[in-house]
């Protein structure tokens, strides 16, 4: 059945994180943005609570498939939709605080999408228990942004064979100051251990907090999303344990079968559950961006009329209801790609479909919302300039818009990555 | 729970018109296009499809099915996907049977939703859209007035779907400060059916203006009768299946463009292989399923009886540009094949750029 009611559960979870949102997250906001360096401990500590209390999953990766399985027979789950909401209205108190949540992150995912049971255990205990922690995704290297398998970061066996040697640099590591060295968490690193295999030697390996060998070099200075640490991190000769790897250590090489990409597959994987969460955080900010101004014009006299015919229509009207449309068509992407998600389907097309739309519509409604809002938009007396540099970064990381739409025409058009380059 | 999975019975209902439209009307389309007209037989096998019958309750005559917005949306995807003029005609009754069934008085109901059950097409039809620049469904220039037991209609209408052949047209027209409709039969007195209007799109879908000059009909001809029609509710079912329509539309744009793009050969590769092309492949369908959301999103707000006006509008909205948008860049794809009329892109390209003017000219 074609449905669109929003379960009890969330709603309820939406209206806790909204009054999160509007009495700790919006009047810190600033402050965080202006003091790029400092970590917002206020806003941490208060939600580590949470965190902790739902199992350190909240922010992270939802049950896997596996896990489902063995709870006995499928039942409706909403798993994904709850994330996208939370995400939603966590970035609509504010993008950046967000991204500074403890917890398992992008890092958490990756265990979530491909580790043994075993592994899970080991490493996402921690965000049950204790002070606050965090886990990061370290992919992109300097030379290699989108095209993932141009990384050069490499994992070799110790001569005993019971350690992994890594040796790399990396770069725009979120939190990767939180989790490789302040708070006892974890970094996911990815590694080649043959580079000519291209990405079927791609491999994900856990690098604990404080492992020698794996430093901090700097600390970026960004456009926005500034209360979130942003890290390059360099190995030289980091030792692992064995078995840190997550999934197999067997290089199956890409001779275009299906079994030949199973080594890059666990990335993608990692990416169809988390793309609609950063589609949802763009949206968030998009809907912070859209109720202010109409909010704030609405107090000054310009209302918006549904159906009212183009002639009569103001300028404002029409971008406010421009905004409103594409704030909703991209939401409603994000949810099907969620459902599908939830409902154990492959959502491989959706969830790139969902980031592409919402990148673009982010970008859009709040670079709109600065326009319509003048003298007063562009000041910072008001977030509105936040939102707009916070939302640039969604069209961006976690797949550009082009490498998604790359993705997208791929799966339409039934074309291999090689095919369509 | 939110799901967007179609029960079994709306896929059957999917997948019956969608053979309709692929084997029959598809098949038809140029040549009704060119001929402007829509070949009769097409529309005998539309109706036999049931799509009106259904909804219209069995006392009525009907298959009692509760009438579904949501239902109508998904089988008005599937009609546009066969050709936006001959689903317009197809949908043409509901114009009279949907706001009946919704506001019509007992006798309006005892009178009208027998007919509409009828095995063979019965032509059934709604003006409401003016000859003028700045048409405001809010704000008609076609006025009733209230006379002695009766109403006076007077205007002019246009984009009158069928109103040639119409055994009733629903006339909407300022009463007061509101927009009311008005059951006027064939052959009144004062109606004058214009001659056929010709259009850049939708060409197999006769439309007329009609002229009402001191077009007399008893009160008890007015939709809703003392308690009148809320015609907003009414132009909810319209945008949704408007917005459906476009979705159908664009899909069949969007599919053509994709296959084309995968055999045209340009500098030894498929076209479809360059990025330029395959990112406008790619944004075609992710524009497509976003309209779609929103048609249904639209839809299931009217079928469980919540505000939707304001979703209906931005589906709507939404769908307007994004069906252009689609068919634009389908005849872009193609170049200058595109603009050839042995290609049906062009074709598209009118008919979408009709979807902001059309409000009212469908309904589901």
């Amino acid at each position: 059945m074609i449905d669109f009611e929003v379960p009890e559960p969330i709603q309820r979870q939406m209206q806790l994180i909204g009054m999160l949102g509007e009495q700790v997250m919006r009047p810190i906001a600033r402050y965080y943005d202006d003091h790029e360096g400092e970590r917002p401990w206020d806003y941490i500590n208060m939600i580590w609570q949470t965190v902790r209390e739902q199992g350190g999953r909240t922010l992270a990766l939802p049950t896997s498939d596996e896990d489902r399985a063995s709870n006995g027979p499928k039942r409706p789950s909403f798993q994904n939709l709850m994330l996208v909401h939370s995400v939603e209205a966590l970035s609509w108190g504010d993008a950046g605080l967000y991204l500074s949540t403890p917890g398992g992150g992008l890092g958490g995912a990756a265990v979530e999408a491909i580790g043994t049971a075993d592994q899970k255990v080991r490493f996402l205990k921690r965000f049950r228990e204790g002070e606050p922690k965090w886990a990061a995704m370290a992919m992109t290297e300097a030379q290699a942004g989108s095209d993932t398998a141009a990384i050069r970061t490499t994992a070799r066996l110790s001569e005993d064979g019971r350690e992994w040697i890594i040796n790399g640099e990396k770069i725009f590591v979120t939190g990767g100051l939180m989790s490789a060295k302040e708070s006892p968490g974890f970094v996911v690193v990815w590694a080649t251990l043959d580079s000519s295999a291209g990405r079927a030697g791609m491999k994900p390996f856990v690098v604990e907090s404080g492992t020698p060998g794996m430093t901090i070099a700097k600390l970026e200075h960004k456009h926005g999303i500034r209360a979130s640490d942003t890290a390059a991190l360099v190995f030289q000769d980091c030792r692992i344990p064995y078995e840190n790897l997550l999934g197999s250590a067997e290089v199956i090489r890409n001779d275009g079968s299906a079994a030949g990409r199973k080594g890059f597959k666990g990335a993608m994987k990692t990416f169809d559950a988390t793309r609609p969460s950063v589609a949802a955080s763009a949206l968030g900010i998009t809907r912070a961006s859209l109720e202010f101004t109409a909010g704030y014009l609405k107090q000054r006299g310009v209302q918006v009329r549904y159906g009212v015919p183009l002639h009569q229509q103001t300028a404002l009207e029409r971008d406010l209801l421009q905004m409103e449309a594409q704030h909703r068509a991209a939401w409603l992407l994000v949810l099907k790609a969620a459902a599908k998600m939830d409902a154990g389907e492959e959502n491989t097309l959706e969830a790139s479909m969902c980031k592409v739309k919402a990148g673009a519509v982010a970008n859009f409604v709040a670079q709109k919302a600065v326009e319509l809002l003048g003298p007063e938009g562009y000041s910072c007396k008001l977030l509105v300039e936040k939102w707009m540099r916070d939302a640039r970064i969604n069209d961006i990381y976690e797949g550009t818009g082009q490498i998604n739409r790359l993705i997208v025409a791929r799966r339409l058009l039934g074309y291999s990555s090689r095919e369509l380059r | 729970m939110i799901t967007f999975t179609p029960t079994d019975e709306q896929q059957l209902i999917v997948e019956t018109v969608r053979r309709y439209a692929t084997e029959r009307v598809r098949q038809v389309a140029h040549d009704a296009d060119e001929r402007r007209a829509t070949p009769g037989e097409i529309i005998a096998k539309g109706w036999e499809l049931g799509l009106l019958p259904s909804l219209i309750p069995d006392q009525y005559g009907g298959f009692g099915e509760e009438h579904s917005a949501l239902t109508g949306a998904l089988a008005a995807e599937e009609l546009g996907y066969g050709d936006l003029a001959m689903a317009l005609y197809l949908l043409t009754p509901n114009l009279l049977g949907i706001p009946v069934l919704h506001f019509g008085t007992d006798e309006q109901k005892q009178k009208w939703l027998p007919r509409l059950t009828d095995a063979a097409f019965v032509p059934a039809t709604a003006a409401l859209i003016e000859p003028r620049w700045d048409f405001d469904p809010h704000a008609l220039h076609t006025t009733a007035e209230r006379e002695d037991d009766g109403y006076v209609l007077n205007g002019h209408k246009a984009y009158v779907p069928l109103a040639a052949d119409a055994q009733a047209m629903l006339v909407y027209a300022r009463e007061g400060g509101t927009t009311q409709a008005f059951i006027v039969e064939q052959g009144s007195g004062g109606v004058t059916v214009l001659d056929r209007e010709q259009h850049m799109g939708v060409r197999a879908l006769p439309t007329y203006e009609v002229r009402l000059e001191d077009v007399r009909i008893p009160s008890a001809d007015r939709l809703g009768g003392e308690r009148g029609c809320d015609t907003d509710h009414l132009l909810n079912y319209s945008r949704v299946a408007l917005a459906s329509l476009a979705v159908g539309v664009a899909r069949g744009a969007f599919e053509y463009a994709r296959d084309y793009a995968k055999q045209r050969e340009t500098f030894g590769r498929p076209i479809a292989q360059y990025q330029a092309i395959a990112f406008l492949l790619a944004e075609m369908a992710i524009e497509i399923d976003a309209t779609r959301l929103l048609a249904w999103d639209a839809a299931w707000l009217l079928d469980q009886g919540k505000p939707a006006t304001r979703n209906a509008v931005l589906a709507k909205q939404y769908a307007d540009e994004a069906a252009l948008f689609v068919a634009d860049r389908a005849v872009q794809v193609l170049g200058g094949h595109g603009y050839i009329r042995e290609h049906p892109v062009e074709r598209w390209l009118r008919d979408c750029r009709g979807f902001s003017t059309f409000l009212g000219m469908a309904m589901v």
